[in-house]
């Protein structure tokens, strides 16, 4: 059960700003999915190796030479708001 | 000759060869076609030019849809998203210019559900698409619009991508082949990230045959995607009549024991395992015991990789912001007002199985589910060549029906996520038609195959056989209802 708590927190942690109703289905419906899932809990998974990535690679080097890449024009033309060759947001202290 | 919407891609091939087509009369066909089932986000004919197509190639004139998640450099790419509208790429993804490099020719961006997180299209910010066996119902998704568009008579081929089944589950819905290859042989870069460790880029096509055409030219290692490694053998044409001496295994808990299997999918299926055996084929039953904890592992560890990929959508460099006085309001506001529902919950649920406290019973268990579904299936190989499932548990369903409730529509995924979370190849092709429960049209009932990492040739061969026997009408859906 994901109580209205624990959804707050998840969506500080997330970056979601939820509305009240928002809050109040997503606790339905993730405990819902949550209760679901937990039926592997009950699986005996003592010494299996979790699997992060299926195909076996091998690290992939290449000499350190510069090459060119996307421009800084280029770059900052999908932005919202850029000044003096950067990306411009709000202030992190206000 | 005739209505060339009609044609496969091997036969416009053949007919440009001939001289009886040429690639300007193909496109236009398409293009000229109005879209009545929402399948497309942009056209060329209403927003500019598509890009530029080598003149000569495997794929010569051959017009495609490419599903929105896919950058292109120019063209708007929304991956369904409101918290991309506007947005236009400076770079084009590796799988588009591979086509473009073969001649292939763009149609348009393809609707889809919200960054491929849906089995639907109905969580698309811009509209729902239609299926074209029936406007009332699911295209299925999330590669909707790329497999609206093929069926439809809107285009002759299509790529989409497919996460957990968003290639498979449509095509079946919709009564074409699709099919997603071994995990790292198509590169992923300019593909907009859902689940890295499980997306993969894949065709939609009318025939098995023009599947592998797509296949071949798509496949390569890119050094733009340290995750891609090609496929090692070339993609060879199937040419299979007959399955004589192939190892078919029929795994029972995604066949006759699947959660939600429909009695007329079950029907077509076994119908289509006594086709086998005629073929010549050696077809037992088999079991992957871990099989059916596979969405459980899946909506964990595909949230989890979501929430953190869709970290990027913050307002700073790309798509949408919503003004705020500090960064952090800034954020919260972007992203409340950019993403819809199902990504939203998506976030949380993965962001809440990644949270302090909750990785290792959550993260790290379906981790290891992980591990012991691969094993299954490795176990079960040894004794098969191959194996065939349903698709889908059931025909498309009604707009709207299983909308509200998220865990029914995540079972759509059932028999499709335990080869996405093992990796390997897997392709879905018509097998016949059923009526949904509860009595209606008939509609399509796609049947999967699949087999060992890169055994894409040998799934091709045995998908060319049995799509011989089975004589499916593999014509569009033509606006304006004839076929």
């Amino acid at each position: 059960m994901i109580d209205r708590e624990q959804v707050l927190h998840i969506a500080r942690l997330a970056r979601l700003r939820l509305t009240e109703a928002e809050v109040e289905r997503m606790s339905e419906e993730l405990s819902g999915i949550l209760d679901h899932v937990e039926a592997i809990g009950e699986l005996d998974l003592e010494g299996v190796e979790p699997t992060s990535h299926v195909v076996a690679l091998e690290n992939v080097l290449r000499p350190d030479e510069p090459v060119p890449s996307l421009d800084r024009e280029r770059a900052l033309a999908g932005a919202p708001d850029s000044a003096a060759g950067s990306f411009r947001v709000p202030s992190p202290q206000a | 000759m005739s209505d060339p919407r009609l044609l496969t891609v091997a036969e416009g091939l053949g007919e440009i060869a001939a001289g009886n087509l040429s690639a300007d009369e193909w496109f236009a066909a398409y293009a000229d076609t109005p879209d009545g089932l929402g399948a497309y986000l942009w056209r060329p004919d209403g927003g500019g030019a598509g890009p530029a197509a080598a003149d000569s190639g495997g794929l010569a004139g051959v017009p495609v849809a490419i599903k929105d998640i896919f950058c292109i450099e120019g063209l708007p790419a929304t991956a369904g998203s409101r918290i991309l509208e506007g947005y236009v790429p400076p770079y084009t993804a590796t799988a588009v210019e591979r086509l473009l490099e073969a001649g292939a020719r763009v149609l348009g961006k393809t609707n889809m559900d919200e960054f491929a997180m849906g089995s639907s299209n109905e969580n698309s910010a811009y509209g729902d698409v239609r299926n074209p066996w029936d406007l009332e119902r699911v295209p299925g998704g999330s590669s909707g619009g790329s497999a609206a568009v093929v069926a439809g008579g809107l285009a002759p081929c299509s790529i989409g991508t497919d996460t957990g089944g968003s290639i498979r589950q449509p095509a079946a819905l919709c009564g074409v082949v699709g099919m997603k290859p071994t995990y790292g042989s198509i590169s992923r870069s300019g593909m907009i990230a859902f689940a890295s460790s499980l997306d993969q880029c894949g065709p939609f096509t009318r025939d098995v045959r023009d599947a592998a055409l797509l296949l071949a030219v798509l496949g390569g290692r890119d050094r733009r995607d340290s995750t891609s490694i090609g496929f090692p053998e070339p993609i060879a044409l199937p040419t299979r009549e007959d399955l004589n001496g192939i190892r078919i295994g029929v795994p029972r808990e995604l066949s006759s024991d699947a959660e939600g299997i429909e009695p007329g999918v079950k029907r077509v299926f076994e119908r289509t395992v006594a086709r086998c055996e005629e073929l010549g084929a050696e077809v037992a039953e088999t079991y992957l015991p871990n099989a059916r904890h596979g969405i459980s592992a899946y909506y964990v560890l595909a949230p989890a990789e979501a929430s953190a990929n869709l970290a990027r959508y913050d307002g700073v460099r790309f798509g949408l912001r919503e003004g705020a006085d500090s960064l952090d309001e800034m954020y919260e506001r972007t992203r409340s007002a950019g993403f819809g529902p199902e990504v939203k919950r998506r976030i949380m649920l993965g962001t809440y199985a990644l949270s302090s406290g909750f990785y290792d019973a959550h993260y790290g268990s379906a981790q290891r589910v992980r591990t012991l579904i691969a094993r299954d299936f490795t176990a079960a190989f040894d004794d098969f060549d191959l194996l065939i499932t349903p698709t889908s548990p059931s025909v498309a369903f009604e707009l709207g029906s299983r909308a509200a409730d998220p865990l029914a529509m995540y079972m759509s995924d059932y028999c499709t996520v335990p080869m996405s979370l093992a990796g390997i190849p897997a392709i879905s092709i018509p097998a016949g038609l059923a009526a949904p429960d509860g009595g209606g049209p008939q509609l399509p009932v796609g049947l999967q195959i699949t087999g060992p990492a890169f055994s894409e040739s040998l799934i091709l061969d045995a998908a060319h056989a049995i799509e011989g026997a089975i004589e499916f009408d593999h014509r569009p859906k033509l606006p304006g209802g004839s076929s």
